[in-house]
C-alpha cells in the first residue's frame, strides 16, 4: 500500500486498530447496501422521499423518531454487550483499555440522549396531538427540523467508531481530560458537535410541544381535563426548555477552548473546569427527568386503561409531576458531593435530592391505589407497567441512598452506581417507552404486536435485569470503579461479574425477541379494525388506527377527563365516532417540505469539517444551513387546504360518516 | 399464567436480593468492614438509611402484590369494583406524608454526619498531613512532617486522624480508600482536604475513582496503617535507605505511565505548592495565600494543621462555583 494512502487508513479509518473496526466496517457496508439495493429494486425511493423525509405530519416524524431510537438502543446494546464481554473475567483482553473507553462513552451517551430522547419524542409525536384533539403540532415545519437535526447529530456520532475515532472521556465528558492538553483526537469533537447539533433540535422540540398543548387543546379541554400523559409532556418540555440551554453553553465554550484555544475550562489562564463540571449537570440531572416523566405519563394512561378505572388521585398526579420538574433543578451538585463543596452545601444539595422522592413516592402510591379495586388484565403494556413499579422503587430506594452525602463518599464512582442509575434508567425510561410503544402500536400501524412473542420477551428482560443489575450493587462495596476496563483477579470481583454479564446476554436475547416480535407482527399480527383496541379512555382512541392525515374530520368538544369511557359508560361514544357530514369543513393543513432534511444534512456537513479542523467543509455546511434558513423566509406558499369533499370521501371510506 | 407468572417473578426478585444481602458479610465487602471512624460513620448512616427506607418500600412492595393478585380480571372474581372512585383526601394526605417525615429524619441524620466528616475524627491525638498528587497513572504520597515521599503505597500510623490534602497534576481523580472511608477529588490546581484515619494495622486497598483515560483500570495504591512505633521506623529507615526525589524524578513521575511502587528519602522544598501554583492555584483567589500559606483559620475544617487552611480555602472557593 503507498505510505499516503496507509497513512490515511491509519489516521481516519484505523485499520490498524484490528478485528473490531473491521467487523463494523463490513457491517456498515452490508447494511448501506442492503438499504441502498432494497429500495432501488422496489423502486421505492420516490416514496421514500415524498412520504417520509419531507413528511411535515407528526405521525409520520413519531414513527421517524421510533425507528430511529430502535436502532440507537440496537447499537447502545451492542456496545453493552462488548463491554460486559469484557468484564466477564479478570485481566480480560477481549477489549483493549482504548476501545473499552470509546464504548462505555458511545454506550453512555447514545442509549441517553439518541436512544432516550428520541423514544420520548416518538411518544410526544404520537400521541399528544392525538389525546388533545389537535390535526398537528403547533410549528409542524420546525418539528421536521427538529427531527432531522437529531437525525444527523446521531449518524455524526455513530459514525466516530470508524472514521477518526470515538469519544472516549464518558458521556459526562470532564475537562481537563477532555481538553487539548490530553485529548487531542478528533473523538471529542465528535462528542460536542453531535451533542450540539442534536441539542438545538431537542430545544426546539420542547418550545414546539408546550406551545402545541398550550394553544390547540380541543374546546373543553381545560387544563384540568388533559390525560396525564400530556402533562407529563408539559412537564418534560419545560425541563427541556430550561435546562437544554446550559447543556449547549457548556459544549459551547469546550468546543471553543479544543478549536480556538480559549481557556474557559482549563485551570491554566484561569479557566475553570468546575464550571464545566456544573454547568454539565445543570443540564444533566433534568435530562434524566426528561426522559423518566413522560414514562410515567404512560404509566398513568396504561394503569387506568388496564385496570378499568379512572386514575386515582389526578391533582396530585398533575402537582406531583410539577413538583419533580422544579425540584429536579436544585439536585444538580449530587453528582460530585466528592469535589470539595463545603457541608453546607452538600447537605441542602443531599436534602433536596431526597426531596424528589416524595412526590415520586406519591405517584407510585397513586398508581397502586389505581389498580386497587379496579380489574386488572395483563397485557403488554401493562406487563411492562406492572414490572415497572417494584423495579422503580428498589431504584427509587437506592436512590435515596445515594442522597446521603456522606454515604455517597463511598457510593460515588463505583458499581453501586451504575447500578442505582441503570436501574431507575431501564425500569423507567426503557420500559415506559417500551410499555408506550406496545400501547399506541395499534393506533400507529393498525396492527398489534403479537402477545406471544412479546411475553418470551418481557420475561426474558426482566429477569436478565435483576440478574445483571443486583450483583453489581454488591460490586460497589466490595469497592469496584466503574469505567474500569479491567480488574484484577484477587479482590473477589469475579464471580459477581460473571453473572452479570450472563444477565446483559438475556436481556440482549429479550431485545432480539421484540425484533422478531416486530418482524412477525408485521405480517400476523391482530389486525386493528375499531380504532380502539385497549377499551380506551381518552380521544385518541375515538379515531381509526392508523388516525388519517388530518386526525379529526371534526374536532370534537371535550367534557371529561377521560372523555371516551364516560361516553362508552353512558353509550354515546357513536357520537366521537360517527361523523355528521355536514359538520365537515375544508381542512387547514402544512406542505411537506424537504429543507429540514437538507438543513440536518447541512448541519452534518458543517459538524464533520469542524471535527477534522476541515474549515473549508465546514464553511460550505454552514452556508447551507443560512440558505436554507433565507430560502424558508421567502417562503409564501406553504399550506394548502384538504376540501371538505376528499375528507368526506376518506372519512366514508373509513365507514365513519 | 398471570397469577403464576407474578408469584414467580416475586420469588426471583426475593431470591436475587436475599443473594446479595446474605453474601454481604465476606470481609471482601470492603465497605462493609470498615477500619476507622470515617468509614464506620458511613456505614452507620449507611445501615440507618436502608432501615429508614425499608419502612416504606417494604410495605408498598407487599400492597403492590397483593392488589396485582386480588384485583385481576379473572372471572368470577369477587374483589370489589369501584370503576369511578378515585379521589380519597386521607389516603392522599397518608401518602404525602409518609415519605416527608421519612426524608426528614434522614435529613437529620445526614446533616449531621456532613459537618461531622469535615472535622479530624479524633480531637485528642495530633493529626497528621500526607499530600496527596495524582498523575497519570500514579499517586504521589508526600509526608510534610516527616520529609519523606512514597508513590502508589503510603503508611500511616493507627489511631492518628490523617489530613490527606489532595491535588492532581493531571485530569482530575478522586481518592478513594474504601475501608478506611469515602473519596473525595483530587483537582489541578486545587487543594483539597479529606480526613481518615485507621484503628487496625494492615493493608488497606485504595483506588483513583474518577476516570483518567487509558490507564485508569490500573490506577491503584496501597494504605499501609502501622502502629505507631512501627511507623517511626519504616521513617527512619525511609530516610536512610531510599533515594531522594529530585525534579527530574518528579518530571518523569508526571509522564503517563503505570508503575509499581517507590519510596524516597525526601523531596524538593515547596514541591506540593508549586504544582497546585503552576497548575492553575494562582488564579483561584483565596487557594494560595502561597508564602507560607499559615492562614489555617475558619470554619469547615478548623482545628487542623496549617496545611489545611489551603485545603479548607479551596474547597470554599470551589463551592463558590456551585
Ligand atoms: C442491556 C442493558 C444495559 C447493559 C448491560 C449496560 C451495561 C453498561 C456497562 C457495562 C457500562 C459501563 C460501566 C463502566 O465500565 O463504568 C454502562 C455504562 C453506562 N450505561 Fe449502560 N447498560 C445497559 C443499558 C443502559 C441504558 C438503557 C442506559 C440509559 C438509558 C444506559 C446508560 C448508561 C450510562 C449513562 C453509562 C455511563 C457511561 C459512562 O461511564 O460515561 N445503559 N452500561
Amino acid at each position: 500500500m503507498p505510505a499516503a494512502l496507509k497513512q490515511f487508513t491509519d489516521t481516519y479509518l484505523m485499520w490498524n486498530e484490528g478485528y473490531l473496526i473491521w467487523i463494523s466496517d463490513i457491517l456498515i457496508a452490508l447494511t448501506s447496501i442492503g438499504i441502498v439495493a432494497t429500495l432501488t429494486y422496489f423502486k421505492k425511493w420516490k416514496w421514500l422521499w415524498k412520504e417520509w423525509l419531507t413528511s411535515v405530519d407528526h405521525k409520520r416524524i413519531g414513527i421517524m423518531y421510533l425507528i430511529a431510537a430502535l436502532l440507537m438502543m440496537f447499537r447502545g446494546g451492542a456496545d453493552a454487550m462488548l463491554l460486559r464481554t469484557q468484564l466477564a473475567s479478570p485481566n480480560s483482553h477481549f477489549l483493549t483499555a482504548e476501545h473499552y473507553d470509546q464504548i462505555f462513552t458511545t454506550h453512555g451517551t447514545i442509549m441517553i440522549l439518541f436512544m432516550a430522547m428520541p423514544m420520548i419524542f416518538a411518544m410526544f409525536n404520537i400521541v399528544v396531538p392525538l389525546q388533545i384533539g389537535a390535526r398537528d403540532v403547533a410549528f409542524p415545519y420546525l418539528n421536521a427540523i427538529s427531527f432531522w437535526l437529531f437525525f444527523f447529530g446521531a449518524m455524526l456520532f455513530n459514525i466516530s467508531f470508524v472514521f477518526g475515532g470515538s469519544p472516549d472521556a464518558g458521556w459526562v465528558s470532564y475537562p481537563p481530560l477532555t481538553e487539548l492538553g490530553f485529548d487531542k483526537g478528533p473523538g471529542e469533537n465528535f462528542y460536542l458537535l453531535s451533542l450540539q447539533i442534536s441539542g438545538i433540535g431537542s430545544i426546539a422540540t420542547g418550545i414546539n410541544f408546550l406551545a402545541t398543548i398550550l394553544k390547540m387543546r380541543a374546546p373543553g379541554m381545560k387544563l384540568m381535563r388533559m390525560p396525564l400523559f400530556t402533562w407529563s409532556v408539559v412537564a418534560a418540555s419545560i425541563v427541556i426548555i430550561f435546562a437544554f440551554p446550559a447543556l449547549t453553553i457548556a459544549l459551547a465554550l469546550l468546543m471553543l477552548d479544543r478549536i480556538v484555544g480559549t481557556h474557559f475550562f482549563t485551570m491554566l489562564h484561569g479557566g475553570d473546569p468546575m464550571m464545566f463540571v456544573n454547568l454539565f449537570w445543570i443540564w444533566g440531572h433534568p435530562e434524566v427527568y426528561i426522559v423518566v416523566l413522560p414514562a410515567f405519563g404512560v404509566f398513568s394512561e396504561v394503569v387506568a386503561t388496564f385496570a378499568r378505572k379512572r386514575i386515582f388521585g389526578y391533582t396530585s398526579m398533575v402537582a406531583s409531576l410539577l413538583l419533580i420538574s422544579v425540584i429536579s433543578y436544585f439536585v444538580w451538585a449530587h453528582h460530585f458531593f466528592t469535589m470539595g463543596a463545603g457541608a453546607d452545601v452538600n447537605t441542602f444539595f443531599a436534602v433536596a435530592s431526597m426531596m424528589v422522592a416524595i412526590p415520586t413516592g406519591v405517584k407510585v402510591f397513586n398508581w397502586l391505589f389505581t389498580m386497587f379495586r379496579g380489574r386488572i388484565s395483563f397485557e403488554l403494556p401493562m406487563l411492562w407497567t406492572l414490572a415497572f413499579v417494584p423495579n422503580f422503587i428498589i431504584g427509587g430506594a437506592t436512590g435515596v441512598m445515594l442522597a446521603v452525602a456522606p454515604a455517597d463518599y463511598q457510593y460515588h464512582n463505583s458499581y453501586f452506581l451504575i447500578a442505582h442509575f441503570h436501574q431507575v434508567l431501564i425500569a423507567g425510561p426503557v420500559f415506559g417507552l417500551i410499555a408506550g410503544m406496545y400501547f399506541w402500536w395499534p393506533k400507529m400501524f393498525g396492527f398489534k404486536l403479537d402477545e406471544k412473542i412479546g411475553r418470551i420477551a418481557f420475561w426474558l428482560f426482566n429477569i436478565g435485569f435483576y440478574v445483571c443489575f443486583m450483583p453489581q450493587y454488591a460490586l460497589g462495596f466490595k469497592g469496584m470503579q466503574r469505567r474500569m476496563y479491567t480488574y484484577p483477579a484477587g479482590m473477589g470481583w469475579h464471580t459477581l461479574n460473571l453473572i452479570s454479564t450472563i444477565g446483559a446476554y438475556i436481556m440482549g436475547l429479550g431485545f432480539l425477541f421484540i425484533v422478531v416480535q416486530i418482524v412477525y407482527s408485521i405480517k400476523y399480527g391482530e389486525r386493528d379494525l375499531t380504532g380502539d383496541p385497549w377499551n380506551g379512555r381518552t380521544l385518541e382512541w375515538s379515531l381509526p388506527s392508523p388516525a388519517p392525515h388530518y386526525n379529526f374530520a371534526v374536532i370534537p368538544t371535550v367534557t371529561d377527563r377521560d372523555m371516551l369511557w364516560v361516553m362508552k359508560q353512558e353509550g354515546r361514544e357513536g357520537e366521537l365516532r360517527r361523523i355528521n357530514p355536514d359538520a365537515i369543513a375544508d381542512i387547514h393543513m402544512p406542505k411537506n417540505s424537504g429543507r429540514p432534511f437538507l438543513m440536518g444534512l447541512a448541519f452534518f456537513v458543517a459538524g464533520f469539517g469542524f471535527v477534522f479542523n476541515w474549515y473549508v467543509l465546514a464553511v460550505i455546511g454552514l452556508v447551507g444551513v443560512a440558505l436554507t434558513m433565507i430560502l424558508r423566509a421567502f417562503e409564501w406558499d406553504d399550506e394548502y387546504h384538504i376540501l371538505a369533499e376528499e375528507v368526506r370521501e376518506v372519512e366514508a371510506a373509513l365507514g365513519r360518516l | 399464567m398471570h397469577k403464576q407468572s407474578v408469584k414467580k417473578w416475586g420469588a426471583l426478585v426475593t431470591a436475587v436480593l436475599a443473594a446479595a444481602l446474605l453474601s454481604g458479610c465476606g470481609p471482601q465487602y470492603l465497605v462493609f468492614h470498615p477500619v476507622g471512624p470515617v468509614g464506620k460513620q458511613e456505614l452507620n448512616l449507611i445501615i440507618t438509611s436502608v432501615i429508614l427506607i425499608a419502612i416504606v418500600i417494604v410495605p408498598t412492595l407487599a400492597i403492590f402484590f397483593f392488589i396485582i393478585f386480588r384485583y385481576r380480571n379473572t372471572p368470577g372474581n369477587k374483589a370489589k369494583y369501584s370503576p369511578e372512585w378515585s379521589e380519597s383526601k386521607v389516603l392522599e394526605v397518608v401518602w404525602w406524608s409518609i415519605p416527608i417525615i421519612i426524608v426528614g429524619i434522614l435529613s437529620v441524620f445526614t446533616a449531621k454526619t456532613t459537618f461531622a466528616l469535615t472535622r479530624p475524627p479524633e480531637q485528642n491525638v495530633n493529626p497528621m498531613t500526607i499530600e496527596v498528587t495524582s498523575l497519570d497513572w500514579k499517586w504521589l504520597f508526600q509526608y510534610p512532617g516527616q520529609g519523606v515521599a512514597t508513590v502508589n503505597y503510603c503508611e500511616i500510623p493507627t489511631g492518628v486522624p490523617v489530613q490527606f490534602v489532595l491535588t492532581s497534576d493531571a485530569p482530575m481523580n478522586s481518592f478513594w480508600v474504601p475501608q478506611l472511608g469515602g473519596q473525595e477529588y483530587t483537582m489541578p490546581g486545587m487543594a483539597m482536604g479529606l480526613w481518615l484515619q485507621a484503628d487496625k494495622p494492615g493493608q488497606y486497598y485504595g483506588h483513583g475513582a474518577n476516570f483518567t483515560g487509558r490507564g485508569f483500570a490500573h490506577d491503584d495504591f496501597t494504605v499501609i496503617a502501622a502502629s505507631n512505633s512501627d511507623f517511626n521506623k519504616w521513617v527512619s529507615q525511609t530516610k536512610s535507605s531510599a533515594p531522594a526525589l529530585t525534579m527530574a524524578d518528579y518530571n518523569k513521575l508526571k509522564k503517563p505511565s503505570t508503575m509499581g511502587t517507590a519510596s524516597y528519602s525526601s523531596f524538593p522544598k515547596g514541591l506540593f505548592d508549586n504544582v497546585i501554583w503552576s497548575e492553575g492555584g494562582r488564579y483561584m483567589p483565596g487557594t494560595m495565600n502561597m508564602a507560607g500559606m499559615a492562614s489555617g483559620n475558619s470554619t469547615a475544617m478548623s482545628n487542623s494543621t496549617a496545611k489545611s487552611g489551603i485545603a479548607n480555602e479551596a474547597s470554599q472557593s470551589s463551592s463558590s462555583n456551585k
